[in-house]
C-alpha cells in the first residue's frame, strides 16, 4: 500500500515535470511551427543556472528565481539571435539547426562548468518527510514539485485561455498574417512565447536538479520523452500535453516499479530479470505505437489550419 | 551545356581519391588515415541509405542510427554465441534490419511531417534502451567482437586494406543500387509520392506500400553499414544507436546535398574530416561545429552539391 501510494505520487510528480517541458515544446510548435530540439538544452541550462546561483546566494529559493529569470533571458536571446530566422523554413532545417545548438550548449557547459556534474543541495525545510495519509510520509520536496507544477499548469491554462495576451497567442497560432495585419507586433509576440517556453523548460530543469545530478546531456533523454508526449497528446495542444504527460509519467514510473515483480510471476526469475528493464523502458514507446495506430493525429489534436 | 560540370569533376576526384587511398597509406606509412577513412566510408554508406528515404522518398527519418546498432549487434551477438561465419552474420544483420524497418515503418508511416521525425526518433531511442538492457551482451558497456566476420578465405577482414576495399565495394554497390532504384518505375513512384502523395494515390498507387518497401530497403542498407562498423571497431555498444548519431547521419546527407546520388558521400567525408580536424585543434570542437551547422542550414541551401551546381552556372 505504502509503495503503491508512493510510486503513484512519484509518477504524478514526474508526469507534471514532463508537462512543463512538453508544454513549452508544444506551444512553440503550435504557434511558431518550429521544431526545437534545443528545448532540452534550456532544461539543462535551467538546472546549471540554479546550481550556480544557489551556490552564490546561499539560498535555494533565490537561486531558483534567478535561474528562472536567466533561462527566460537566454530563451529570448536565443530566439532573437538564431531561431527567429528559421520560422517558415522546412522542419528538417529546424531539426538540423537546433541539433547544432545542442552540440553548442553541451560543449559550452563543459567549457564553463567542467565535465563533472554539479549538485544542487536542498534546504533543510524541504527535505523533511510530510505525512500525507495516516502512516504514509512523502518527501516535502517532491510534494512541492507537484504543487508548483500544478499551479503553473493552471496559470498557463488561464493565461492562454482567459487573458488578452493569451488571446493574441491563440490568434497568432491560427493565422499569423491576419493578426499581423491587425496591428499586433507578431515578432515580439513570438519572442515572448519562446521566452515563456524556455522559462518552463528551465523551471522543469531546476526542479529536477536536486533529485538527479546536474550534468551535461541531462536534457536529451527527457526531451525524447517530451516528444513522445507531444505526439501522444497532439501537436500544439496544451490540454493534450497535460494529459499525455501525466499518463507517460505514471506509466513509466509504475512500469519500472512493478513490472519486474509482475514478470517474475509469469516467467522464470532469470528471464524476468533480463526482460524487465528492457520491457519497462519500452513501455511508453509501446503506448505511443498503440496511440498512433488508433489515432495518428494524437489524442487531442489542436484544431488548426 | 558543358560536358564536365564542377560537381561531376569533384565527385570523380573524390571517388578516385577513395579508391587510391590505401596506396597512399602504404607509401606514406600513414596507417591512421586508412583507419579513419574506413570509418568514413562505412558512415558514408549509412548516409547514402538515409538519403534514399530522405532525399528521394521525402521521409525524414531521425532514427536511422538504430540500424547501425541492429546490424552491429547481429554480428556481435552471433560472434559471442560462437557463430563466426560472415555468410551467416551478414544475412542475419540484413534480415534483422529489414524486420525492424518493416515494423517501425508500418507504424511510423501512419504519420507524416514532423510527427514522422519524432516517431522515428522515439523508436530508435527505444532500440537504444533495449540494447542497454541486454545484460547478456554487455548492456550499457557494449560488446567486444573478438573475432571479425569470417568469410572462409574469400576475404580477410582483419587485413586493413582488404577490409577497406570491402567497405568501399559495399558503398559503390549500394550507390549503384540506389541509382537503379531511383530510375526504376518503383523509384519514380516513390519520388512522385514525395512531391504529391494525394495525386499519386488518386492515380491509383498504394502510397504506404511503396513508401514502406523503400523504408525497408534503406534500413537494410544501413544494417549492412552497421555490420561493417562492428567489424571495423571490433566493438558494438548502444552508443552507436544514440539519437545524436542519427542526427550526425542527417547532417551528412544535408551537408552533402539531399536527393543527389553522391551528395551523402561528400557530406560524410567533409563532416567527419571536419570533426577530426576540429577535435585536433581544440578539445571543445563541438563549440565550433554547432554554430557551423546553424550557418549551413541558414545559408547553405542544397548542401555542397547545390553549391557546386551554382558554381557551375555562375
Amino acid at each position: 500500500m505504502l509503495l503503491v501510494v508512493e510510486q503513484f505520487l512519484n509518477g504524478l510528480q514526474f508526469g507534471l515535470l514532463l508537462f512543463l517541458l512538453a508544454a513549452g515544446l508544444t506551444l512553440v510548435f503550435g504557434i511558431m511551427d518550429l521544431v526545437n530540439l534545443a528545448h532540452g538544452s534550456l532544461y539543462m541550462m535551467g538546472a546549471y543556472f540554479a546550481a550556480t546561483f544557489a551556490a552564490w546566494t546561499g539560498s535555494f529559493l533565490l537561486g531558483a528565481l534567478l535561474a528562472l529569470g536567466a533561462t527566460l533571458v537566454l530563451g529570448i536571446v536565443l530566439e532573437m539571435a538564431a531561431l527567429r530566422h528559421l520560422y517558415g523554413r522546412d522542419h528538417l532545417d529546424h531539426v538540423l539547426a537546433t541539433f547544432g545548438l545542442i552540440l553548442f550548449f553541451n560543449e559550452a557547459v563543459r567549457l564553463i562548468w567542467g565535465p563533472a556534474g554539479l549538485a544542487l543541495p536542498l534546504p533543510a525545510w524541504l527535505t523533511v518527510p510530510v505525512p500525507i495519509l495516516p502512516g504514509i510520509h512523502y518527501p516535502a520536496y517532491r510534494l512541492a514539485i507537484i504543487v508548483v507544477a500544478l499551479l503553473v499548469a493552471l496559470l498557463l491554462y488561464l493565461g492562454v485561455m482567459r487573458t488578452r495576451i493569451g488571446m493574441l497567442i491563440r490568434a497568432g497560432a491560427s493565422n499569423r498574417e491576419m493578426i499581423g495585419a491587425l496591428g499586433i507586433n507578431i515578432k515580439l509576440l513570438y519572442t515572448l512565447v519562446f521566452g515563456l517556453g524556455a522559462a518552463l523548460a528551465g523551471l522543469a530543469g531546476l526542479m529536477q536538479a536536486p533529485i538527479l545530478t546536474v550534468q551535461i546531456g541531462m536534457g536529451e533523454n527527457i526531451l525524447i520523452l517530451a516528444f513522445v508526449i507531444v505526439v501522444i497528446g497532439g501537436i500544439g495542444s496544451i490540454r493534450g500535453a497535460f494529459l499525455a504527460a501525466i499518463s507517460v509519467g505514471m506509466i513509466d514510473t509504475l512500469g519500472r516499479a512493478f513490472l519486474p515483480n509482475l514478470l517474475r510471476q509469469v516467467l522464470s526469475g532469470a528471464a524476468a530479470s533480463t526482460a524487465a528493464p528492457a520491457l519497462s523502458s519500452m513501455l511508453i514507446y509501446l503506448v505511443m505505437a498503440i496511440v498512433l495506430v488508433v489515432r495518428p493525429e494524437g489524442l487531442f489534436p489542436a484544431n488548426r489550419r | 551545356m558543358k560536358a564536365l560540370t564542377v560537381s561531376k569533376a569533384v565527385t570523380a576526384l573524390m571517388l578516385a581519391g577513395l579508391v587510391l587511398l590505401p596506396l597512399y597509406s602504404q607509401l606514406s606509412g600513414n596507417i591512421f588515415i586508412l583507419t579513419l577513412f574506413t570509418r568514413i566510408v562505412i558512415l558514408a554508406l549509412a548516409a547514402a541509405s538515409l538519403n534514399l528515404i530522405m532525399g528521394f522518398g521525402g521521409m525524414m527519418s531521425f532514427g536511422h542510427a538504430a540500424y547501425l546498432g541492429i546490424g552491429g549487434y547481429a554480428v556481435g551477438m552471433l560472434a559471442q554465441e560462437g557463430v563466426g561465419s560472415g555468410f551467416i552474420q551478414f544475412p542475419v544483420a540484413l534480415a534483422a534490419s529489414a524486420l525492424y524497418g518493416l515494423v517501425i515503418g508500418a507504424l511510423s508511416l501512419r504519420t507524416r511531417g514532423v510527427y514522422f521525425i519524432m516517431i522515428t526518433l522515439a523508436f530508435a531511442q527505444m532500440a537504444y534502451y533495449v540494447a542497454s538492457g541486454l545484460a547478456r551482451y554487455g548492456g550499457d558497456d557494449g560488446l567486444t567482437v573478438y573475432k571479425r566476420s569470417d568469410f572462409s578465405g574469400l576475404i580477410n577482414l582483419s587485413n586493413r586494406t582488404q577490409f577497406y576495399y570491402l567497405c568501399l565495394g559495399c558503398l559503390f554497390a549500394v550507390i549503384f543500387l540506389i541509382w537503379r532504384i531511383v530510375n526504376s518505375r518503383f523509384g519514380l513512384v516513390v519520388q512522385g509520392l514525395r512531391s504529391n502523395e494525394q495525386r499519386m494515390q488518386a492515380i491509383g498507387f498504394p502510397a504506404k506500400r511503396y513508401q514502406l518497401v523503400c523504408f525497408v530497403i534503406s534500413g537494410m542498407m544501413c544494417g549492412l553499414a552497421g555490420a561493417l562498423l562492428a567489424n571495423n571497431t571490433d566493438f558494438i555498444s548502444p552508443a552507436v544507436m544514440y539519437w545524436t548519431r542519427s542526427g550526425d547521419l542527417m547532417v551528412m546527407v544535408i551537408l552533402g546535398g539531399m536527393g543527389t546520388l553522391f551528395g551523402p558521400v561528400i557530406g560524410a567525408v567533409v563532416y567527419l574530416l571536419l570533426e577530426e580536424f576540429l577535435s585536433q585543434l581544440t578539445e571543445y570542437w563541438a563549440l565550433i561545429m554547432g554554430p557551423l551547422l546553424l550557418l549551413i542550414v541558414l545559408f547553405g541551401r542544397g548542401g555542397i552539391m547545390g553549391l557546386l551546381g551554382r558554381l557551375n552556372r555562375g
